[in-house]
This record gives C-alpha cells, sequence and structure tokens, in this order.
C-alpha cells in the first residue's frame, strides 16, 4: 500500500460509514421504542472510549486500565452543571441552605465548594469536560512516559489510579454525592432532559458525536502521526533511535483517548441522567477495554459495533440469566484474547472483507481498514 | 498529653495500630508472595490471584464444617490440615489454568492481564453458585481465640499472632525453594535466558508450570490465613487485588526483599494513617503515595541490577 497517498478512507471505508451513520441515525430511531433507544445511546456513550482505546491501546500499544476515570470525570463535570441548575435556590427551599446541591445539605456542607462555582457556567462546563480529564490524563503520562514507564507497569498504575479516584469519590461524600452519585438532573438550560422527546435529541446529537469522533480519530489514525504511533508499539527503540520524541507522542494519544471518553461520559450523564462511582472504578474500567477488544482492538468500526454488542448481550443476558451473565462476560474475555485477538473485526476482515471487496469492484484487492496492520508484537 | 490522651494511652495506640498494621502486612505478604513469583519470575500479570485466595479460603471452610461435624475431636488441629489442601487445591488449579491459557500467552503479557481477568469473573460466580453470595465465616478452635495482655491496654490477638508466624514460615520456605534449592535455580535460569537454559537442558515448559502453580499454592495458603482475621465472600478476592500488585510493582517486581519491605512499608503507613483521618482517605493517600513514588521511581523500591 502506498503510505503517501493514504485515502481517508478506501471504497469499503465509505462503504462501512455509510452503513454505521444509516444504522445509528435512521434504522435504530424508526426500530426502536424510545426506551430501548435511550439504552442504545448509553450503549454508545461507551463506544466513545472503546474508539479512544483503539488508537490507544491497539494502534500504540499502551492498556490503560483507568478509561473509567476519564468517563468519570467528563460526566461529572456535565452532572455537576446540571445538578447545580437543578439545586436552584426555589427548588432547594426546603433545605436548610437553599441554593446548594441536595446532597451537600444532607451532609452538612454549608456553602458550594470554590471548584464547583464555575460549573455554573455552560461554556465553562463544556471546555471543562474536555479539558480536565485532558489535563489529567497529560499529567499520568507526561509522568510515566518521559520516564519510559510502558506495557505492565502502566497498566497497574492506571488500574490504581482509578481505584484512587474511586475512593476519594466514595469517601467525599459531602462535595461528591458518594456512592450515590450525582443524582435527580432535571434540565439543561431550562430544556427538560427526562422527556422522551428530549431523550431522542440527545440520543441523534451523541450519535452524531459519536461520528464525528470517528472521523477525528481515522484523521489520527492514517496522519504521519498514526504511523508513528503503530511504529512505536512495535519497536519503541528504532522510533526512539529515529529521533522521534516517543514519549510526547504517546503522551497524546492517551490524552487523546482521554478526551474520547469524557465526551462520552458527559453523554452518558445527559441521557442517563446520572453520575456515579460505579462507572469511574476498575471493573468498568476493564469492561471497557473488552468492548474494544471484542470489537478488534484494531479497527475504528469494530470498536462501535464490539460495545454495541457486549452491552446488548449483557443487558439481554442479565435481564433473564442474571447468573449466567458472569460466566458469559468471563469467558467472553478468555475466548477473545485466545482464540479471536483482532476480534469482530478481525473475523470480518478474513472471512467477509474480500468478498465486498470483489463485489464492490476494485480491482486491486485493498486491505481494509486494520488488516494492514500486523498483530501488535510483544 | 497529646491531645486528649496521656503519653502511655498514646503509645498504646501508636502500638495497636502498629499491630494491625503487622496483620495487614502479613496477609499482604502472603498473597504477594505468590504474585510476585508469577509476576517478577515469569512475566504474566495474574488478574485472578485473588480468586485463587479466595478458593483457598472456601477449602478451610468446607475442611472446618466437615471435621467439625464428623471429626470434633480433630478440630483443634484442622487447621494445619486445611492450609495444606488450600495449597493443593489452588496448586492444582494453577496447573489447569497454566496448561489451558497462560502457556500460550507468554509472548503477551497484557492479554494474560485481559484473560486471567475474565477467569477471575468466571471464578468469582461459581464461587458465587456454589457457596452463596453472602459471607462465610471459619470457627476457629479455642486454642487460636482470645489474645494475649502485654499491657493494660494493649492486647494481641493470638490468631494475628498465628497468622505473622504463618508468612514468616512460609516466607523462610519460598526463599529457601527460589534462592537455595536447585529447582530455584532452574526457575531463574529460565525466567533470565529461556533459550540457554532449554539448551543446557531444562524442560522450561515444565519449570514455567510448577512456577506459577506454586505461585498460586501460596495464594491458596494466604486464603487459609485470611480466614482467621476475615469473613469470605465470592469478591472477596477482588478487593486485595489492586493492592497487591502494587505491593509487588512498588517493592520492585523480581525481589522477594523488595515485596516484603513495600508491603510493610504500604501497610504500615495505611494503619498509621487511618489513625488520624477516614479509612478511606488513609486509603487514597497511602495508594497516591506508592503511585508517586512509582512515577519518580518506576523500576521499585528494590531491583536487581541485570542486563536486559
Amino acid at each position: 500500500m502506498n503510505a503517501l497517498s493514504n485515502p481517508f478512507f478506501t471504497r469499503q471505508g465509505w462503504l462501512y460509514l455509510a452503513i454505521l451513520a444509516v444504522l445509528l441515525l435512521v434504522v435504530f430511531p424508526l426500530a426502536l421504542d424510545p426506551f430501548r433507544l435511550n439504552l442504545v445511546g448509553k450503549y454508545l456513550t461507551y463506544a466513545f472510549v472503546a474508539l479512544g482505546l483503539v488508537l490507544c491501546w491497539g494502534h500504540g500499544g499502551i492498556l490503560s486500565l483507568g478509561q473509567g476515570v476519564f468517563f468519570g470525570l467528563g460526566g461529572y463535570c456535565m452532572a455537576m452543571f446540571l445538578k447545580l441548575e437543578s439545586s436552584s435556590p426555589e427548588n432547594t427551599a426546603i433545605q436548610s441552605t437553599p441554593g446548594i446541591p441536595d446532597f451537600m445539605d444532607w451532609n452538612q456542607v454549608t456553602a458550594l465548594p470554590w471548584w464547583w462555582e464555575p460549573f455554573h457556567s455552560l461554556p465553562f462546563t463544556i471546555v471543562a469536560v474536555i479539558a480536565v480529564p485532558a489535563i489529567f490524563a497529560f499529567i499520568i503520562g507526561f509522568a510515566m512516559f518521559t520516564r519510559r514507564v510502558g506495557g505492565v507497569y502502566f497498566a497497574i498504575i492506571t488500574q490504581a489510579v482509578a481505584a484512587i479516584l474511586t475512593i476519594l469519590i466514595i469517601g467525599q461524600q459531602g462535595y461528591t454525592g458518594g456512592v450515590n452519585g450525582i443524582t435527580d438532573l432535571r434540565t439543561l438550560l431550562g430544556w427538560d432532559i427526562r422527556t422522551n422527546d428530549a431523550k431522542t435529541i440527545l440520543y441523534f446529537v451523541c450519535a452524531g458525536l459519536l461520528i464525528a469522533c470517528l472521523l477525528l480519530s481515522q484523521a489520527v489514525h492514517i496522519s504521519k502521526f498514526g504511523r508513528l504511533l503503530i511504529a512505536i508499539r512495535d519497536k519503541e527503540d528504532r522510533v526512539r533511535f529515529s529521533g522521534y520524541d516517543v514519549a510526547a507522542f504517546k503522551i497524546f494519544v492517551f490524552c487523546f483517548a482521554a478526551a474520547l471518553a469524557a465526551i462520552g461520559g458527559a453523554m452518558f450523564t445527559l441521557q442517563v441522567g446520572f453520575m456515579s462511582p460505579s462507572f469511574v472504578g476498575i471493573v468498568p474500567s476493564i469492561e471497557m477495554v473488552i468492548f474494544a477488544a471484542v470489537g478488534g482492538r484494531l479497527s475504528l468500526f469494530g470498536a462501535i459495533y464490539g460495545t454495541l454488542l457486549v452491552n446488548y448481550a449483557k443487558t439481554s443476558f442479565s435481564e433473564t440469566f442474571p447468573e449466567l451473565w458472569l460466566f458469559a462476560m468471563g469467558g467472553l474475555f478468555i475466548a477473545v484474547v485466545m482464540a479471536f485477538p483482532d476480534g469482530i473485526a478481525g473475523l470480518y476482515n478474513r472471512y467477509i472483507a474480500p468478498h465486498v471487496a470483489r463485489l464492490l469492484g476494485s480491482i486491486r484487492k485493498r486491505d481494509a481498514e486494520g488488516q494492514s496492520l500486523a498483530h501488535p508484537a510483544e | 498529653m497529646i491531645g486528649d490522651y496521656t503519653y502511655s494511652e498514646f503509645f498504646s495506640i501508636l502500638a495497636m495500630q502498629g499491630f494491625a498494621g503487622l496483620i495487614l502486612f502479613s496477609v499482604f505478604v502472603l498473597m504477594a508472595l505468590g504474585l510476585a513469583i508469577i509476576f517478577g519470575q515469569m512475566g504474566v500479570i495474574n488478574m485472578a490471584h485473588g480468586e485463587f485466595m479466595i478458593l483457598g479460603a472456601y477449602v478451610t471452610y468446607l475442611c472446618s464444617n466437615f471435621v467439625s461435624s464428623y471429626a470434633p475431636a480433630l478440630f483443634p488441629i484442622y487447621f494445619f490440615v486445611a492450609m495444606v489442601l488450600a495449597f493443593m487445591a489452588s496448586f492444582a488449579l494453577g496447573l489447569l489454568v497454566e496448561w489451558a491459557m497462560i502457556r500460550h500467552l507468554y509472548k503477551r503479557p497484557l492479554d494474560t492481564l485481559l484473560a486471567t481477568w475474565g477467569l477471575s469473573l468466571v471464578l468469582q460466580q461459581l464461587y458465587r453458585s456454589v457457596f452463596g453470595a453472602r459471607e462465610v465465616g471459619v470457627t476457629l478452635p479455642d486454642w487460636l481465640m482470645g489474645s494475649v495482655a502485654l499491657t493494660d491496654i494493649v492486647e494481641v490477638p493470638i490468631n494475628g499472632l498465628f497468622v505473622m508466624g504463618l508468612t514468616l514460615a512460609i516466607t523462610v520456605a519460598v526463599y529457601f525453594i527460589m534462592f537455595r534449592s536447585g529447582w530455584g535455580k532452574r526457575v531463574r535460569a529460565v525466567m533470565q535466558n529461556r533459550v540457554m537454559a532449554g539448551a543446557v537442558g531444562i524442560d522450561t515448559r515444565k519449570v514455567d508450570r510448577m512456577t506459577f502453580g506454586l505461585g498460586c499454592g501460596i495464594a491458596g495458603i494466604a486464603g487459609a490465613a485470611f480466614t482467621m482475621i476475615g469473613s469470605t465472600g465470592p469478591t472477596a478476592g477482588q478487593l486485595y487485588i489492586v493492592d497487591t500488585f502494587l505491593v509487588v510493582v512498588f517493592g520492585g517486581a523480581a525481589s522477594l526483599l523488595g515485596t516484603i519491605a513495600s508491603a510493610f512499608t504500604i501497610s504500615q503507613a495505611q494503619s498509621t494513617m487511618e489513625f488520624f483521618m477516614s479509612g478511606s482517605m488513609a486509603k487514597v493517600l497511602t495508594l497516591l503515595s506508592v503511585v508517586i513514588i512509582l512515577m519518580l521511581r518506576p523500576q521499585g523500591l528494590f531491583t536487581l541490577k541485570i542486563r536486559q
């Protein structure tokens, strides 16, 4: 493949994008009732995390087990804004201190903490949703990658960070809502987000943002930076000896993945109406990794489908056989890692993509996205 | 006077907290020893280590129920049998897991993490299906109950002393197995240079399997010891796994001394700080300091100087 004339998508890639767009923007809204559509919207918010993981883990070789941290930070930033809006002095008149969120009142906090103050403003909140997790990721990434901590050690430390943040949120009940999280969110600039209409609109916003993020990730992936990222994954030392600042690239991709996760978190808060530490800790963070792994750790499209499938399976399984779900989930982890490390996308590329290519009539058999990238040589 | 306490009260509280820290330290060491063997020597991340520990705890629980209903006369000494059985159960499961899963993943350490996490989910659900979701406790023989009074205020529980003694014995045993026996020499040879070790006639596959099994077996003993100081539930293993990994990484993965030193530092820091602030903040501060120190010194406290 000619790396210099790198098209944004191959012909097949555009087809996949069109299929995804039709599925998300036409088929799901027409076929599903508002409740189910909202559920799909919730799954899509995890797909943001999975997209980030494809770049960070699949292409960059950096396994972060702390994506829940960034998902949660984004979600909490949004939740703080919504909570302040629903805690107007009129709404909270029965409290001993009106005008502050109800959980603060229950926990004998009498004044709004200073770091809650800026979240009265929506523009600030939108910036914070991206900036807070990205800065946090930058600090972690800077400290780790400039000292060449990588691989397994990085995974364990990000996991510890997830544990720390969860304990902190649960422990500081008066400021964060504790284990219940920030609940009872009602309006966004006076617009009631709890109605079915609002949820449908938010679904479209979420799906649109996801496609935008997919295009952005693809842009990163096909750029020179994306190619260097793969080179770093495969032979880090060689890239370093060639004069590139390996740490800077790794920090960037880690921050990028964190920002994507944070957008997902913010959309989650908007669509589901609350945010709690149960989306921050170790268990959800690892589950997010498995979404990306099932879809295919090298494929951006695969990540989205993997997330949808795993979550759909989780919902339908745990509705009918709650016992079986953990067995199924555990089995899925083992099977994906051992039997098909490239996930659904890998299977698709191997067995179906060639036929699609022939149908499309491309003379030269182009490699589908991801297939050209050899498996991480670890 | 310090605050509302007299000096003697203050020092007694310090001693008590220190002792509570020592028990925590013992559990950390027992769990971390197995992990240090598996992770430090083999480079495999075993996220199901906690579940191996819980297996040991459940074996002890079964053993205590069995003995108290069928052979009450043996009850005072059942614990020693239970420990051996706990070791054997976890060891056997470890061999099985190594054969079925781990041996295919030696070249992909990050993937061992995901696969063993899947295993841990399966085991958790298995425990829940077999033993129920509720936590179970073990009845201790009389001689393990009670406590020794050192001063008027300071009392030391006997089961805590027993756990400490056990930890000491296991640590010494591991030291001899890993650093003084021919088998340990082979293990270290395989880990340092697999190809060369194979070339001089060491069966590297067998060494891998036995090493993994030994690490899991020690987790089983840790589980048996764990039943003496806490109750056992299906998800108890998950609570400890991150702490244990931090202990191993903080100490320097391949160093036995480092593992012990870091377990000591972390457990003492936590139990001392718990006295001054809430338990959760103490935990946050402890973990945070460990993470920050690891960022400054990624290879851990004690590292072996070897050529990569």
